[in-house]
């Protein structure tokens, strides 16, 4: 099931290319997006909550000389994943359509796109899991470059070249450890990092400048986070995001921001953490700061945008930043205080929410932008002005969506946003009280941003929805209503895995 | 029944030279038949060839015995995964050349000599033979360059010329100096292995061949022939050249250099591998630079050779499995960037300048040529799901063994081969300029070209996405008395 899911959205993507006239083609992507979102469902209705196993898992030997499988599998924080692509996608889909006159090339990029994310998100082998982390890349590169903005060559290359310098570090990494253990299983290395055996291993059969245990286990663990850091991305690491969210094509953004933006923080879940364990606590301490510095940072740098989709970057800088806070408030402790052992659990629950929640409503937002200029070819802010006259339903929309990425109460981004703060504040006091800054300033950005487009004088004529487009975001904006009142919806099936993951990282 | 290949090969030149001079469609059908053939025969070959069996004799006759000179055809898994590459690339090539019309019938004799030599090296276990081949398909090159070539081809042919003979000197020197050291009785390699060669002898002879072997493999300093040599060569000779001809040198490193002196390979493996970690950044960054779209790709050829050189030192199976993975993986994708530069753009558009292609929007003027670039630069940056990923990764799992230092330079050659291909996609086809009125005036992508290309870009797709297909018959390679003693555990 999960192959079918994989491969369905890249053999719609060959069929489309070839395809001339749109209609078809639309009807033909529609068709695969449908699919893939009832196959998802399917999973998650299918889905054993209480299990900590793997679910739906498929392996087949690849190349056995290269400890390559073909292994895929699903726990909760996968599903997650899969239902969160399986929406934006067709989200961005509809949006491209409608606001920027997609080409079936366009289409075809994109469901190539979705076959990568959902092979991110579910390949359990390196070899397999590292084809789809760059056939992700490669797609959202030419989206960039072909219809992006007046400086989209130079943006599609820093952000291709900055992604993959960081690949290529992980790559190596995993080949050093595929040297010495001789297995690329994601679950077998993480056994071996819990209980010690890789370093031990790494030592006796790579020794390099004599470098100690210790360190050489650093520098190979250091590859990797490279690799992810960029991805999610960790200040400083974050330059290339904000260009290309602001060069990418508006519906391209919303997948940028919504799911491959979690391609990192789901590396870090599933990879670095589990196999780095040791590493991970070593380092602590500057990647906390770095998650705060992430977190205020880009809050402040948002202030002073006037480009919206530049500002909405550094929104989704700055909203990222809490999961790394979280995940790593969370990896602080390692006792077994059941008191504080929920205070974790409910710090990662929180990271899980906020990755599903910060898809949907930054998707949103971008969308919005894409509505904007759609109308008027504008996305600076103080192009605009006096909205709220000219188009009530508009801004009303984008007004919802602006405050549940504040984290309005009610509204889905407050629920993670508190979770992850409620678990950090015992775990890692000082960190999230300077965080909380970064929190207060978010809100002044984001109000600012509205007061000056929905408010003043009207400065060009703007035509509100119409039905036909509200009806793009209405999905979006009843998911931030119903995760907002019933954060269970996504708790349920996330619990035990993360339950089992807080354990995990108890000595 | 892989000795054929060479048969046939030098079969269809004599039946060339007998052509109709005034019939292209005839010459071009015959070197098509020709080629197809040797492919048919190659992967009849490599179907039927059992990888466990190790070295399999084809055909041992006496032949110039005073000498111990022997007809010696033998086959392994490293020899097959070759063979199968020159069959692709000469397919390919003819497809690629399909538009020759000066000259047409020496052209195509002349190609078929090359091919047919190449063959004869890939399956030669005895040196003799092997070295009369190995110059046989050397000759030709000359002669496609100075004829056939353009910008600046007599220069490029000679110099060409120049190092490969050099090169070939030095190889012979050490081999003849080896054959009388070993007493003069045989050329047969394996019985020239198992004689152990005094140290001193081996620690100048070792360096003398591989770096001989190695010219032709574009070993940096001294590669400087390949980039002006594939730049001057018309199209075909070009993806021969980047496909098959660089993969002589390092066949013949590992093959005879690397087997014949154990002990000069100990010695001299360190240096060796820094100088193939040099051409893998140096190439890169040389190729980075470049405003000539072919010397782009003549120069990421030599990027990539250094990761065939450097599998060749680790000495791990991986390493080594990596390194003739790449050989088959960098044969069949340079010559499909030469295909596409040379064939589709140049002979079309009649520049190859990257500033004056900039103002072309080609893109939009030939969609199917960008398209293919485009995968094929995937390919030969090392994204996964190629062939050059494969290969790349399993160099890079040895160089960890061995030289980690390297490995990460090798890393950031990665980087760098992203960063020209990335310059020559967009310069080439997504500049974004808005298209002259005559853009539409470009010939149509003819069909040979079409499945040319299609062919090229399946094989590294095959090989990425299976790389059993190929690491099956190569891996047991190594278990051969002659191979095996190469790994070091």
């Amino acid at each position: 099931m999960i192959t079918v899911l994989t491969l369905l959205p890249l053999l719609g993507a060959l069929v489309i290319a070839c395809i001339k006239r749109e209609s078809i083609g639309r009807a033909l992507a529609f068709l695969v997006n449908l699919i893939a979102l009832a196959i998802a469902c399917t999973l998650w209705a299918r889905f054993d909550s209480t299990s900590v196993k793997l679910q739906f898992d498929e392996r087949y030997e690849w190349a056995p000389a290269l400890g390559a499988q073909y292994f895929v599998g699903i726990d909760g924080l996968s599903l997650l994943m899969i239902l969160l692509t399986c929406l934006v996608i067709p989200f961005a889909l509809v949006a491209a359509w409608k606001f920027e006159r997609a080409s079936n090339t366009y289409t075809a990029l994109m469901l190539s796109l979705q076959s990568g994310l959902v092979g991110t998100f579910t390949a359990l082998n390196f070899f397999h899991w590292f084809i789809f982390w760059e056939l992700s890349l490669v797609p959202a590169y030419f989206l960039i470059k072909l219809w992006g903005g007046p400086m989209r060559a130079q943006a599609a290359n820093q952000f291709f070249v900055y992604t993959l310098v960081g690949s290529v570090t992980l790559l190596l990494s995993f080949l050093a450890m595929y040297w010495a253990t001789k297995t690329f299983d994601f679950i077998q290395l993480a056994e071996m990092g819990r209980s010690g055996e890789l370093t031990s291993k790494l030592m006796l059969q790579l020794g390099w400048y004599r470098l100690s245990t210790e360190s050489l286990a650093l520098v190979i663990f250091a590859g990797a986070l490279l690799g992810f850091a960029v991805k999610v991305p960790l200040f400083p690491f974050h330059t290339w995001l904000p260009a290309t969210y602001s060069e990418a094509p508006s519906a391209t953004s919303m997948v940028l921001t919504g799911v491959l933006s979690k391609m990192g923080v789901y590396g870090f879940l599933r990879i670095l953490i589990p196999i780095f364990p040791e590493q991970m606590r070593a380092m602590l301490t500057p990647l906390l700061w770095l998650s705060v510095a992430t977190i205020v940072f880009s809050a402040f740098a948002a202030f002073a945008q006037r480009d919206l989709k530049r500002m909405l970057g550094y929104s989704s800088i700055n909203h990222l930043g809490y999961c790394l806070l979280g995940i790593f408030a969370a990896m602080k402790y390692t006792g077994t205080d059941p008191t504080l052992t929920l205070e974790k659990t409910a710090a990662l629950n929180g990271v899980l929410l906020q990755v599903f929640n910060h898809g949907i409503t930054a998707a949103a937002l971008f969308c919005f932008v894409a509505m904007l200029e759609h109308r008027t070819g504008l996305k600076y802010v103080d192009s605009f002005g006096g909205l709220r006259q000219a188009a009530p339903i508009f801004c009303g929309l984008m007004g919802i969506a602006t405050f549940a990425s504040i984290g309005l109460p009610g509204l889905n981004g407050f629920v993670g946003e508190f979770l992850i703060f409620k678990g950090a504040f015992p775990l890692a006091p000082w960190e999230a009280a300077l965080a909380l800054l970064g929190l207060l300033a978010t809100a002044v950005f984001l109000i600012t941003m509205m007061q000056r487009v929905f408010h003043g004088p009207l400065q060009k004529p703007f035509v509100d929805l119409r039905p036909g487009e509200w009806m793009i975001v209405a999905p979006a904006i009843a998911l931030m209503f119903g995760l907002g009142i019933c954060p269970n919806l996504i708790l349920k099936f996330t619990n035990t895995t993360v339950a089992n993951f807080a354990a995990l990282l108890a000595n | 029944m892989l000795d054929w290949t060479i048969y046939v090969t030098f079969g269809g030149m004599f039946l060339m030279l007998f052509a109709p001079a005034r019939s292209l469609t005839a010459i071009r059908s015959l070197a098509l038949l020709t080629t197809l053939a040797g492919l048919t025969l190659a992967i009849y070959g490599f179907l039927r060839f059992d990888p466990n069996a190790g070295l399999t004799t084809i055909r041992k006759l006496s032949w110039i015995p005073t000498l111990g000179a022997q007809y010696f055809i033998a086959a392994d898994g490293i020899s097959i995964t070759l063979v199968l590459l020159t069959g692709i690339a000469a397919v390919s090539g003819v497809l690629f050349s399909w538009n020759i019309e000066h000259r047409a019938k020496e052209y195509f004799a002349f190609y078929l000599a090359l091919i047919g030599g190449v063959y004869g090296v890939f399956l030669s276990f005895d040196l003799f033979l092997l070295f009369v081949f190995y110059e046989l398909a050397i000759i030709p090159k000359y002669f496609l360059i100075a004829i056939w070539g353009s910008t600046r081809k007599e220069y490029g042919a000679m110099k060409l010329a120049i190092y490969s003979f050099v090169g070939s000197a030095m190889v012979l020197i050490g081999l003849i100096a080896a054959y009388v050291i070993a007493g003069g009785k045989t050329f047969d390699l394996n019985e020239l292995a198992n004689f152990a060669f005094p140290e001193k002898f081996q620690y100048w002879a070792f360096p003398l061949v591989f770096i001989g072997f190695g010219i032709l493999a574009g070993l940096w300093p001294f590669h400087t022939w390949a980039p002006t040599g594939h730049v001057a060569a018309p199209t075909a000779a070009s993806m021969l050249l980047a496909g098959v001809v660089m993969k002589l040198g390092a066949y013949g490193a590992l093959r005879v250099a690397m087997t014949l002196f154990p002990l000069g390979l100990q010695a001299w493996r360190h240096e060796i591998a820094v100088l193939a970690t040099i051409g893998v950044v140096y190439g890169g960054m040389v190729a980075l630079v470049q405003r000539d779209f072919k010397f782009v790709i003549g120069y990421s050829s030599v990027s990539h050779m250094g990761f065939v050189l450097l599998g060749l030192m680790t000495l791990t199976t991986i390493g080594l499995n990596g390194a003739v993975l790449q050989m088959f993986s960098h044969g069949v994708i340079a010559g499909l960037l030469f295909g596409v530069v040379g064939r589709m753009v140049y002979e079309r558009t009649h520049t190859r300048d990257l500033a004056q292609l900039e103002t072309m929007n080609l893109g939009r003027a030939m969609p199917f040529a960008a398209l293919i670039f485009v995968l094929a630069g995937l390919a030969s940056m090392g994204m996964p799901g190629f062939s050059g990923f494969v290969a790349e990764l399993q160099v890079l799992i040895g160089a960890w063994r061995m030289y980690p230092t390297l490995a990460v330079l090798c890393g950031a050659g990665i980087v760098i081969a992203v960063a020209y291909t990335l310059r020559a996609i967009h310069r080439s086809f997504y500049s974004g300029e808005p298209a002259p009125a005559n853009a539409s005036a470009l010939p149509p992508i003819s069909i040979p070209e079409r499945v040319g290309a299609v062919m090229l870009l399946a094989c590294s797709l095959a090989i990425g996405l299976y790389p059993r297909l190929l690491l099956d018959i190569i891996a047991p390679s190594w278990d051969s008395p002659l191979m095996s003693r190469l790994i070091m555990r």
